[in-house]
């Protein structure tokens, strides 16, 4: 069976593969290039290498045990995806989020934004020859990795944000660790501006190549830091405002050009305004309202008491993750307790607490959204990630779809490329950002 | 205010081709036939409403139900910063709609998704095949009648 571009190719032009295993390739995608010399005169594009069968999987779950299958979507910024699932899950059930944990789901998902964004352009220019980007971005992704880590307990496969609120409470310490990060980030940021923007061999590979027009890119459906690129303003933060972003003070930085430097240049820019971001969340967050844990009794020792006589005194559980004690739901998780899973206080010491437990966790209980269908979206580190979840009523999603912002990037690229050199298509995949996972689903 | 205008607009303007408009969860939805897409898509197009983007484009399927599939359309106008959901059902018998890709371009590769994962038909596609499924695959893996663990035959390799 022969593709597209081998019925159309003309009888004395080359054809070649790039990829699917190409190290310029991120995740695994085909580009079949068919060239006269070095130009590209045609080019198909292959996807699905990377295809889970993500949407078939998410209908034989319920809703709660789905949540780490959207970790593995876009495995740069998996907080952003797991947010964006869980709004359209919150929209759907119409339930209110606590004011703290929406600020840090804010701090988290702007991490996870600059740590997109990071990888992106240290994969790019890694591509073009500057390998100490590489190192620098990868450094100050190391610094925002822990602050991931230490409130998480992951690093990227982290399933902190949940139905109704967060996992858990940021590390007690996160203050200074934040700080160092945005510190950091903002050395490297500097480093690399001052070795990649007047550079003139990453100018040479970059400066009008692939140029979209804003028409061209928004036929193509293109959103996040691509679309403004080409200097077309529209980021779902401003536009839709979701958690608490109307009350931040941020810019949207716009492209002028839409080639592969506006794309380079909007992302680092964005960097900066998300660590703004970050600075302004630090000081608004609101201070705990449980405040420190009081003494209470071990856990083991609350068991062996409740055998006789109901346990009157606090029990201290040390939770997998600290941050998720009892005392803290109030700052972290919603009030309706049907999404929320039980605390563990409960669950070990009263019975009353093991059968809402096990309710929460059973087939067919749990959570059961209305019937009916519901489209809400984030902004990812691409652009507009969407959900688009449609409910019988069970606990399980009857469909699940989701908007990778990256896809319809993609779908452009043969456009971009063509009439280029073949040099030209590794700065321009890597200024798209492709992301395998949340692509192929 | 202005959002539920944009559905009662609608409805006002194409009584008879709009069977149905919602609200559900406030994203604003009109159901209609499939033969009307490409007319109300460019009447969409135009202002004053310019929903020059197309968000998502997928398919439901709703077994036991007739009509038993549903296209759904996500659009996006940039100046009315608005969301607008299209559903389009398709019956089994005739699985077949009016291809978007000559409008929007995302619509090649979205169409040929829905191809691969439900086995619709889009008349006007330039290139129909399966996208992220290998060719000689078999059946339609995103429809409810294909079990979750069913097997592939092996196919023989490629020349």
């Amino acid at each position: 069976m022969s593709t597209r571009i081998q019925k159309e190719a003309k009888k004395d032009s080359l054809l070649i593969n790039m990829g699917p295993s190409h190290p310029a390739m991120h995740g695994t995608i085909r580009i079949m290039v068919e060239l006269d010399g070095e130009r590209i005169l045609n080019s198909e594009v292959e996807v699905g290498y990377l295809h889970r069968g993500f949407e078939k999987t998410c209908e034989h779950k319920t809703y709660f045990n789905l949540l780490p299958y959207t970790d593995r979507m876009n495995y740069v910024s998996p907080l952003i995806n797991n947010l964006g699932y869980v709004m359209t899950m919150e929209k759907m059930l119409g339930i209110e989020v606590p004011e703290k944990a929406q600020y840090i789901r804010v701090i988290l998902s702007e991490l996870s934004r600059i740590s997109d964004h990071l990888t992106c352009i240290a994969a790019m220019a890694m591509e073009c020859g500057a390998f100490t980007i590489l190192l620098y971005k990868m450094k100050a992704r190391e610094f925002i990795w822990d602050v991931i880590e230490q409130t998480t307990g992951a690093r990227m496969t982290t399933s902190h944000i949940r139905i109704g609120g967060v996992r858990s409470d940021l590390h007690p310490g996160y203050e200074e660790v934040l700080k160092k990060a945005v510190v950091e980030t903002r050395n490297v940021l500097k480093d690399v501006s001052g070795l990649l923007d007047k550079n003139k061999i990453f100018l040479d590979r970059t400066r009008d190549i692939a140029v979209v027009s804003p028409e061209t890119a928004i036929n193509y459906g293109w959103t996040g830091p691509c679309l403004r690129s080409t200097g077309v303003y529209f980021d779902v933060r401003k536009t839709f405002p979701y958690l608490v972003y109307d009350k931040m003070d941020f810019e949207v930085p716009l492209g002028e050009r839409g080639d592969n430097y506006d794309r380079y240049m909007v992302r680092m820019r964005e960097m900066e305004q998300s660590l703004r971001i970050i600075e302004q969340a630090m000081k608004k967050i609101p201070k705990s309202a449980a405040g420190t844990m009081a003494k209470g009794m071990e856990p083991a020792e609350a068991i062996k008491t409740s055998r006789d006589k109901r346990v009157e005194k606090k029990i201290i559980l040390s939770p997998n993750l600290e941050g998720s004690e009892k005392v803290k739901y109030q700052d972290i998780l919603t009030k309706s307790k049907k999404v929320v899973v039980p605390p563990k206080e409960d669950t070990y010491t009263s019975i009353e607490g093991l059968i809402s437990h096990f309710k929460f966790f059973m087939d067919e209980h749990g959570i059961r959204p209305p019937k009916g269908e519901v489209y809400f979206a984030v902004e990812g580190g691409n652009g507009e990630l969407g959900y688009y979840i449609v409910s019988d009523g069970t606990d399980k999603p009857y469909r699940l779809h989701v908007r990778a912002p990256c896809f319809h990037v993609m779908a452009s690229l043969e456009e971009m490329i063509h009439g280029h050199y073949i040099a030209d298509v590794i700065p321009t995949f890597g200024s798209v950002n492709m992301i395998g996972g949340e692509m192929d689903r | 205010m202005e959002k539920k205008k944009i559905v009662e607009e609608l409805k006002e303007k194409f009584p008879e081709k709009i069977k149905e408009t919602s609200s559900d969860f406030g994203d604003d939805t009109v159901i209609i036939d499939r033969d009307f897409l490409g007319n109300l898509v460019q009447y969409l197009r135009k202002e004053p409403y310019e929903y020059t983007m197309l968000l998502d484009l997928t398919c439901v399927d709703y077994l036991g139900r007739e009509p038993r599939f549903e296209m759904v359309y996500h659009l996006l106008s940039l100046t009315e910063k608005h969301r607008l959901r299209i559903k389009v059902p398709l019956s089994e018998k005739n699985l077949s709609v009016e291809s978007m890709a000559s409008i929007w371009k995302n619509a090649n590769w979205l169409e040929r998704e829905v191809y691969d994962m439900f086995g619709v038909r889009f008349y006007g596609h330039p290139d129909l095949r399966r996208l992220f499924m290998y060719d000689g695959f078999e059946g339609y893996p995103l429809r409810k009648d294909y079990p979750l663990r069913k097997r592939q035959p092996r196919i023989p390799l490629r020349k």
